[in-house]
C-alpha cells in the first residue's frame, strides 16, 4: 500500500496583468503551469527525493502534497494519518515571538496524547532547557533541529522536507542529515526530500525523481540513477556537479538556461538544450515510459 | 606577488568589548593564481576580502597588519586614493549580481561609465571595449543586449555582466565573494569555467571566497581554510582536499556528501564554531577536536609546515 500517491497532478498559477490592463489592452488571461501532470507514489519507510534546478516546480510539488496549494487537475492521495513539513529557511519558519516550548507544542494541539517537549528536544540533539529560550538564541543548525522537533511533535508518518539543509554550512548539514537518517531508522519515518543538491540526494534517497520544467523526466532507484543516468538532462546535471575528487575529468557546463515558463517550447521542454534532440523532440512531448520521458531513450538512440 | 597580506587583524569595537573577526592572517597570491578561501559562515572569509579592498563596514577596522598590492601598501592609503586604486586595479564580484548593478542604467551605460572613469579612451573606444567584454564573458548577441537593463537578464547572465564590469579596467586583482552561490549547478559550471579562463589569460590574481569545496576543487590552485577568524590551513588544492593536515579540515572534507561514495552517514564534527566573543584559549578548534592534547588548550599554534601545506596545529610541531 502506498502512503502517498500523486495521480496526474497539475498546478497552474494565474500571472495575468491586473483586470483593468487586460480589459484596456485586450490581453488574455495568462496561466503559468508550474507542475504538469505529475504522477508518483511513495511507499512507507522510504525516502523519495525530487531534484531539479530552481524554477522546475519541485517546491510547488511539496506545497501540493501538504495542501498549501490545491491541484488544478489530478489528485493527491494520502493514506497515512498525519504529515508535517520542514522548510528551507530555519530563520523564517519559526515564530520569533514564541518560546521554543510553544513552537513545539503547537502541532500537538490536535493530538490526544501529548509528547513531552523536553523528550522531543533531546531526540534532535538539543537539551530540555532549550524549551524556555527564543529562536534568535540559536544558530541556523540548531533552529533546523527545532523545526525537526516541531515536525516530530505532530507524530507524522510522512515528512515533506523542502531543501532542509540548503541554508546550512556543510558541517552543520552533515549533522542534520545524520540526524534525519537516525530518526528515520528509529521512528520508521517516510520522507519526501526536495533538493537541488545531487550529492545530498545521492546520500539520503532510496528513489530519485528528476524534475525539469514541471515534469518528472526520470525516476529511478538512487543507485541506478547515479550509476546509469538515462535522460539527457539527468546526464547533464550529473556532469555539472563539481568534481571533489579531482579525478581530472573536466566538468561539462550545461549549455543554455531553463526556458521561460510563460512561453514553453513545443515538444519536449528540454529540446533546446539537448544534444540528442531530433525533429520529433521539437514537436511531440515525450510520455513517461519505464521511468524516463525521452524520445531518444525510447528509440534507443542513446 | 600581486597581493600580499601580512598578519592582518580586523576588529569590531562593540559596547561589550572588542571582537576580533580576523586574527593574524597572512597569505599572498601570484599572477595568474587562484587562491580559494573557504570556511563556514562567520569564519571571517568575507571580512578578510573586504579588509583587503578597504571596504570594511564601520565600526570594523584593520587593527594590525599590512595589505600590499604589487608591492605597494594600500591599507593605509587616504580614502580617495584607495578608491582610485580599487577602481583601477581591483575588480570585485559579489554573490548577488543585483547589488553590483544599478537597475536604472542599461548594462552598456554601466560598462562604458566604468571604462571611461578608469581608462583614457574615447566614447567610441569605450563602447567597443564594452562590447568585447560582453562577448568575452559569453553574453550572446552583445550588440542587441547592450541597451538592456539588469532586470532583462537571468541570474546567470547578470553574473556575467558583473564579471564584465569587474574586468572593465583590467584589474590586477579579482576578488570573487561567493560568485556562484546564488546560481544553479548548470550555470555555476559556466561561470567557474569563465573565471578560470580569465585569470589564466590575463595573469590576474584571483581571491575566490566560497563555502563550496567543489568550486574550489575545480578552480583554485591553492586553498586557505579559515576557522574562527584564523587560518587553520593553507596549501596546494590537491593536498588540502586529499590529504588535509588540520583536524578541522579533515572533518570538513568528510562532512561533504559525494555522489561516488557508498556512504550512508557523513563524518560529523560535533558542536559549532565558537562565537567571536567566546573563542577558547589555545587553538580555537580544541573543544571540538578529536586529537586534542594538553598543549592545544593553552598555547595557540602558528602555521607549521606539514607536507607541502602549512597547518595551525600542534600535531605538526617538529620537536
Amino acid at each position: 500500500m502506498h502512503l502517498l500517491k500523486l495521480d496526474s497532478v497539475s498546478r497552474d498559477f494565474d500571472v495575468s496583468r491586473p483586470w483593468l490592463n487586460r480589459v484596456l489592452e485586450r490581453e488574455p488571461r495568462r496561466l503559468l503551469r508550474a507542475v504538469d501532470r505529475l504522477s508518483f507514489e511513495v511507499t512507507k519507510g522510504e525516502t523519495l527525493a525530487l531534484v531539479g534546478e530552481s524554477g522546475c516546480g519541485k517546491s510547488t510539488v511539496a506545497r501540493l502534497i501538504v495542501g498549501l496549494h490545491a491541484p488544478s487537475e489530478g489528485r493527491v492521495e494520502f493514506h497515512g494519518r498525519r504529515m508535517q513539513m520542514i522548510f528551507q529557511d530555519p530563520y523564517a519558519s519559526l515564530n520569533p515571538r514564541w518560546r521554543v516550548r510553544k513552537i513545539i507544542e503547537e502541532p500537538m494541539r490536535v493530538l490526544e496524547t501529548k509528547k513531552e517537549v523536553g523528550e522531543l528536544l533531546r531526540q534532535v540533539g538539543l537539551s530540555a532547557d532549550d524549551a524556555e529560550r527564543y529562536p534568535h538564541e540559536f544558530s541556523g543548525g540548531q533552529r533546523q533541529r527545532i523545526s525537526i522537533a516541531r515536525a516530530l511533535a505532530g507524530e507524522p508518518d510522512l515528512l515533506i522536507c523542502d531543501e532542509p539543509t540548503s541554508a546550512l554550512d556543510v558541517s552543520v548539514q552533515a549533522q542534520i542529515l545524520n540526524l534525519m537518517a537516525a530518526l528515520q531508522e528509529r521512528l520508521g519515518l517516510t520522507y519526501v526530500f526536495i533538493s537541488h543538491n545531487l550529492a545530498v540526494v545521492s546520500l539520503v534517497a532510496d528513489r530519485v525523481g528528476v524534475m525539469y520544467f514541471g515534469r518528472i523526466v526520470e525516476l529511478a532507484r538512487s543507485a541506478e540513477l547515479f550509476a546509469r543516468p538515462r535522460h539527457p538532462y539527468t546526464r547533464m546535471l550529473l556532469d555539472a556537479v563539481p568534481d571533489l575528487d579531482m579525478s581530472g575529468k573536466s566538468r561539462t557546463p550545461v549549455a543554455g538556461e531553463v526556458p521561460n515558463p510563460l512561453a514553453p517550447p513545443p515538444g519536449c521542454a528540454f529540446h533546446p538544450r539537448c544534444p540528442h534532440a531530433s525533429e520529433r523532440c521539437r514537436v511531440e512531448a515525450p510520455s513517461f515510459v519505464n521511468g524516463v520521458a525521452c524520445h531518444a531513450v525510447e528509440e534507443s538512440r542513446i | 606577488m600581486i597581493l600580499e597580506v601580512d598578519h592582518l587583524k580586523v576588529q569590531f569595537p562593540t559596547r561589550r568589548g572588542t571582537l576580533t573577526a580576523v586574527d593574524d592572517v597572512s597569505f599572498s597570491i601570484a599572477p595568474g593564481e587562484v587562491l580559494g578561501v573557504v570556511g563556514e559562515s562567520g569564519a571571517g572569509k568575507s571580512i578578510t576580502g573586504m579588509a583587503v579592498i578597504g571596504l570594511l563596514d564601520p565600526p570594523g577596522r584593520i587593527a594590525a597588519g599590512e595589505v600590499r598590492l604589487e608591492g605597494r601598501r594600500i591599507d593605509n592609503l587616504p580614502h580617495e586614493e584607495l578608491r582610485r586604486v580599487r577602481g583601477r586595479r581591483i575588480g570585485v564580484i559579489f554573490q548577488d549580481p543585483l547589488t553590483s548593478l544599478n537597475p536604472l542604467y542599461s548594462i552598456g551605460q554601466q560598462l562604458e561609465e566604468t571604462i571611461l572613469t578608469h581608462l583614457p579612451l574615447s566614447n567610441a573606444q569605450a563602447r567597443e571595449r564594452a562590447l568585447s567584454l560582453l562577448r568575452e564573458v559569453g553574453i550572446p548577441a552583445p550588440e542587441a543586449r547592450y541597451g538592456n537593463y539588469p532586470h532583462h537578464f537571468s541570474g546567470g547572465m547578470r553574473q556575467r555582466v558583473v564579471i564584465a564590469l569587474a574586468l572593465a579596467a583590467e584589474p590586477r586583482l579579482l576578488i570573487a565573494d561567493e560568485p556562484t552561490t546564488a546560481l544553479d549547478v548548470s550555470i555555476q559550471a559556466q561561470i567557474i569555467a569563465l573565471l578560470k579562463r580569465l585569470a589564466g589569460e590575463r595573469g590576474a590574481a584571483v581571491m575566490l571566497i566560497t563555502h563550496d569545496m567543489g568550486v574550489i576543487a575545480e578552480t583554485a590552485h591553492r586553498v586557505a581554510v579559515m576557522y574562527a577568524g584564523r587560518l587553520a590551513e593553507i596549501g596546494p588544492v590537491r593536498e588540502v582536499i586529499h590529504a588535509p593536515k588540520h583536524p578541522y579540515t579533515v572533518g570538513l572534507m568528510g562532512s561533504i556528501p559525494r555522489i561516488s561514495a557508498e556512504q550512508k552517514r557523513l563524518v560529523q564534527i560535533d558542536g559549532a564554531m565558537p562565537r567571536l566573543n567566546a573563542i577558547p584559549p589555545g587553538c580555537a578548534f580544541n573543544p571540538r577536536c578529536p586529537k586534542r592534547f594538553a598543549r592545544c588548550v593553552v598555547e595557540r599554534p602558528d602555521l607549521l609546515n606539514a607536507g607541502s601545506s602549512r597547518a595551525a596545529c600542534w600535531l605538526h610541531a617538529s620537536a
